[in-house]
């Protein structure tokens, strides 16, 4: 039964998907299995989308199917989940800009390839990217923007990363409608990415994760 | 005798249209070299659209968001509550750098109009953003999942008792108007009309009358500016917008989450919307263009982008419903003056499908050799000069995209210069490098 929940997830299969979910939890299965199995079937979602399989309307389709499963599962749920494997990453929209959809779809392709990801949101005040910095020891930092006007925005809030002493601990991506390599240049950070996948790889380098 | 409107084809409207444009009516030019120029520069971008003439150089357009306001010192915020300082902001714009048409001063709308309603669709400067940034929209479900039978029903009372009560705080108590289109029998017709004596009706009405006014005022001076404009010598480059249905449903009616998920939960009713929709926003366009005098209606594209859609979903929910209403302004005579925001890349292949020299297509992102490859035989392509270039770049930069844009594009005509997306805080050398080097390396000979 278990291979149903992970197959019929990764294809987005809403009604079936839920029904097995019900079924599972009335039949005393452990919740936490079930959300492994809906952890595995985002994976693979993932791995449709880095492969041009998948747009982001599935993306965020799926994103609604597994809110639907996490609310059927949490009054069941004694433990939370363990911690994730691949390295950890803060990331944020920066101060000014309030645009999501781009690094909502980073954050989606870091978690579902193994990494602990800070989402900070968007407008984000420079000083809270080097607080959570401080505090979570995250060795690597996304830095979205949409408008032109972002471009001094990530500069600065590289620079108060250079200020507060964890240059060195950190590498920097950037990434957005109108970034290039002129930009990155421009604003400091380690590397560009033009869409999620390259967010990924370029974290997966930097951790040395597989 | 003149034939009449009804009896033309498409192609004589849309000459018409291009006559009127080309020979405004009232407009006293300033001198002979302002008229001279109207003339030259409004058959060059015609010349360019039709794909009929070779036009005698490459136009140049530039479509700006606040750099005007930057431009001359100002902030946006600045501009959006001090019309004259705008307009002025905005000549000053137009005429140091000389490009082939104007594009209103539409940009900073009439802050304290926004103000009075409670506008809470954007933040905008002093509202939730810094007074130095721009507006920018908030996402979200303006229109739940479960109202499209309500807006399908009755779009009209749909927005007034619902959407405009969400987006304009002042107008909440809109909530409460009754449908006017139940009046019928002197009998009961009191008994509809009791909610407009509610004393929060009343001062939402109120609002809307003060709110009014402002827009009429900020009018005035927008009025103002393309009635100089063209005295200068500049044409107006467009003259209203219109939208393809899936944005307008998805920009700021279901936003991206909604929209997205309609497609796989009710895809019918989403189609049924976005259909319902075209006669209202064709006949927003072609009415414009009438009034106006002028051909071009722009239409801003956000999300048919590449990986917004998979291709299927492209061809069944973006591309038909935005196909009708730019045929149903072709037909009119309207040339829709598409900005295809974002990537296209995916898209050259489906979007060919348009009778030829009837649009324009200016691109973000996309590999404009493959452009020109794809819609070099039917439509006009223009823009791709690189925002990043324009921002941190420098001027021989600048120089060496346009000379491969023009090298890439410009053959045979069809292709116009631009930016790629709305600029604000550019480098003002940069836009001078762009404009003067087109003006000198695109030249027909």
């Amino acid at each position: 039964m278990a291979g149903d929940l992970v197959k019929t997830l990764a294809d987005l299969k809403e009604k079936e998907v839920l029904g097995i979910a019900q079924d599972r939890l009335n039949a005393g299965d452990d919740p936490m299995s079930i959300l492994d199995d809906a952890r595995r079937a985002m994976e693979t979602v993932g791995k449709r989308f880095a492969d041009g399989q998948y747009f982001i309307p599935d993306l965020v389709y799926s994103g609604e199917i597994l809110k639907s499963i996490n609310e059927l599962v949490k009054p069941k749920l004694t433990k939370t989940g363990g911690v994730k494997p691949g390295g950890k990453v803060v990331i944020g929209t920066v101060a000014g800009d309030i645009h999501d959809i781009g690094k909502d779809i980073v954050v989606f392709m870091l978690d579902v390839n193994g990494f602990e990801v800070y989402d900070l949101g968007v407008d984000v005040p420079t000083q809270d990217f080097v607080d959570k910095i401080k505090e979570s020891g995250a060795p690597i930092v996304g830095l979205s923007g949409f408008l032109t006007l972002a471009y001094d925005s990530m500069k600065k809030t590289i620079e108060a990363i250079k200020s507060a002493g964890l240059r060195d601990k950190v590498k920097v991506m950037i990434g957005g409608g109108q970034i290039t390599e002129e930009i990155m240049k421009y604003t400091g950070a380690d590397a560009y990415g033009r869409d999620a996948m390259a967010g990924v790889s370029l974290a997966k380098k930097w951790t040395g994760a597989k | 005798m003149e034939k009449q409107w009804e009896e033309m084809s498409s192609d004589e409207r849309q000459e018409a249209l291009f006559q009127r444009w080309l020979s405004p009516e009232g407009v006293e030019f300033a001198s002979p070299e302002a008229e001279k120029l109207y003339k030259e520069r409004a058959t060059r971008i015609k010349d360019a659209v039709q794909l009929k003439k070779l036009p005698d150089r490459v136009p140049v357009l530039l479509i700006p968001s606040f750099f005007p306001a930057f431009y001359s010192g100002l902030t946006p915020l600045e501009v959006m509550y001090d019309y004259e300082k705008a307009n002025a902001a905005w000549k000053k714009f137009y005429v140091d750098f000389q490009p082939d048409a104007h594009f209103g001063c539409v940009a900073p709308g009439p802050g304290r109009f926004f103000d009075i309603l409670d506008y809470k669709l954007y933040k905008y400067p002093g509202h939730g953003v810094v007074p130095e940034s721009t507006y920018q929209c908030l996402e979200g479900e303006y229109m739940k999942a479960d109202e499209y039978d309500a807006f399908l029903q009755d779009p009209s009372h749909f927005f007034t008792t619902t959407i405009l009560p969400r987006i304009f705080g002042a107008l909440e108590p809109f909530k409460q108007l009754p449908n006017l289109t139940t009046i019928n029998e002197m009998y009961g017709t009191g008994v509809i009309f009791y909610p407009y004596g509610l004393p929060d009706v009343q001062a939402a009405f109120k609002a809307l009358l003060e709110a009014g006014s402002e827009a009429l005022k900020w009018m005035g001076y927008f009025g103002a500016f393309f009635k100089e404009m063209p005295e200068l010598g500049f044409p107006a480059g467009q003259c209203d917008y219109t939208k393809a249905p899936y944005d307008i449903l998805g920009d700021t009616l279901r936003g991206t989450r909604g929209i997205m998920t309609d497609i796989y939960r009710q895809p019918e009713k989403l189609i049924e919307a976005m259909d319902a929709m075209l006669p209202f926003w064709i006949k927003k366009g072609v009415d414009s263009a009438k009034a106006m005098g002028n051909p071009f209606i722009f239409l801003p594209l956000h999300k048919g982008a590449d990986g917004f859609l998979s291709d299927e979903q492209y061809r069944k929910f973006y591309w038909p419903y935005l196909k009708k209403i730019l045929l149903g302004l072709i037909d009119e005579g309207v040339v829709p003056f598409l900005w295809a925001e974002g990537g296209s890349n995916s898209r050259l292949e489906v979007i060919r499908d348009l009778p030829k020299g009837k649009t324009v297509w200016l691109f973000d992102d996309v590999d404009m050799v493959r452009a020109k490859k794809m819609l070099g035989d039917v439509a006009c392509i223009a823009g791709n000069m690189r925002m990043d270039l324009l921002t941190v770049g420098t001027p021989q930069q600048v120089k060496d995209y346009a000379k491969k844009l023009i090298d890439n594009c410009g053959r045979g005509g069809g292709y116009i210069m631009a930016n790629c997306a709305f600029f604000d805080d550019v480098k003002p050398e940069n836009v001078r490098a762009m404009v003067d080097f087109t003006k000198e390396y695109g030249v027909y000979k």
